[in-house]
């Protein structure tokens, strides 16, 4: 229980290759261009969203949300298989009080960097290399969440 | 080669970005997230704790995803360069012009975001700072925009909207509360 990994945590029986692991680098490519040339990577865009004056942002958010959740619905409701013939594992996520303080945490952060974790590395790829600077700092940050977490409230 | 070129349509970036949670659970069993790869670059580069020792080989299909995403930001950036300058909405380059923002031409207000930026009181917080406070909270919350606001509330979890709001609330409170004190700076 002490290390689950809560977010995006491979549920995959099948053992998977090192060369298995090359389409995620293709998904990532696709990823990585949807983010930057829908520049929900820029400063300025996430100062929109948040000074409320471009509808941008949440249509991006909105409409992905929507999309995903008709696409779960989908596989849950037909039992869609994965490609290696295995059910998919829908995770739950712990509901405690670090939905809320790591919640306000990761805001001021998200304002501050005008990036969340996936345009951090898009920037970089896109040239703005001082984004390394705040990668390192991110990386750094979950460090130090890690060592600190048994004297955090949950 | 122009309209891949301009900027991407909000709906179109909706639609592909909400399709990558489907085809990542069908393509490998794994749920869209993004922010676990620092706590696996974590585990990997830095002295073992008890939150870090578990086995991040298993987990490095998340590595490679976000290897593809810089790639993805090469080709963007290269390929797909768009050469004119972003649209900024009038009002907030208005308001951003007002703090003292002077670089309005690019992804990124260049003045702050470069390395020259970095090395003054308020590009070190927007950067450095925000940086600590995005790879802290993250993990803290349990999960980032991908994790939770995208792949956990279109899995109906109550933690994901509790997160996201959160995110938000504090996204709000510090571009209008604190933002204006360390331009100050």
């Amino acid at each position: 229980m002490e290390n689950t990994i809560e977010e995006g945590k491979n549920n995959q029986s099948t053992t998977e290759t090192a060369a298995a692991n090359f389409k995620y680098i293709l998904v990532g490519i696709f990823f990585g261009i949807v983010f930057v040339k829908s520049e929900v990577v820029s400063w300025f865009r996430i100062q929109e969203m948040f000074r409320l004056s471009s509808f941008h942002m949440y249509g991006v958010i909105g409409t992905a949300v929507v999309v995903a959740t008709i696409s779960t619905l989908i596989i849950k409701k037909f039992k869609i298989k994965t490609l290696q013939g295995e059910d998919v594992v829908f995770s739950e996520r712990p509901l405690n009080k670090g939905n809320v303080i790591g919640g306000l945490l990761f805001g001021f952060g998200w304002a501050l960097t005008g990036a969340c974790p996936g345009p951090m590395y898009g920037l970089i790829g896109s040239g703005f290399f001082v984004f390394t600077a705040a990668l390192a700092s991110a990386i750094l940050g979950t460090y130090t969440y890690g060592i600190l977490k048994d004297k955090l409230p949950h | 080669m122009d309209f891949i070129r301009q900027p991407w349509h909000w709906s179109v970036a909706g639609v592909l970005i909400g399709l990558t949670v489907p085809l990542l659970y069908l393509i490998g069993n794994k749920p869209f997230g993004i922010s676990s790869s620092f706590r696996h670059i974590c585990a990997a580069c830095l002295p073992q704790t008890k939150f870090f020792d578990y086995d991040w080989k298993k987990e490095s299909w998340n590595l490679f995803f976000v290897f593809g995403i810089f790639l993805g930001g090469i080709v963007s950036a290269t390929l797909l360069a768009d050469p004119n300058p972003i649209k900024i909405n009038p009002v907030t380059q208005q308001q951003l012009a007002d703090l003292g923002v002077t670089q309005f031409s690019q992804l990124e207000p260049t003045d702050i975001f470069s390395f020259k930026g970095l090395l003054t009181a308020k590009g070190f917080i927007l950067i450095v700072v925000g940086g600590f406070l995005v790879g802290f909270g993250t993990r803290y919350a349990g999960g980032c925009t991908s994790g939770h606001s995208i792949t956990g509330i279109s899995n109906f979890q109550l933690s994901s909207l509790i997160a996201t709001i959160c995110f938000m609330a504090g996204g709000f409170f510090v571009t209008w509360l604190v933002l204006p004190l360390i331009f100050k700076l």
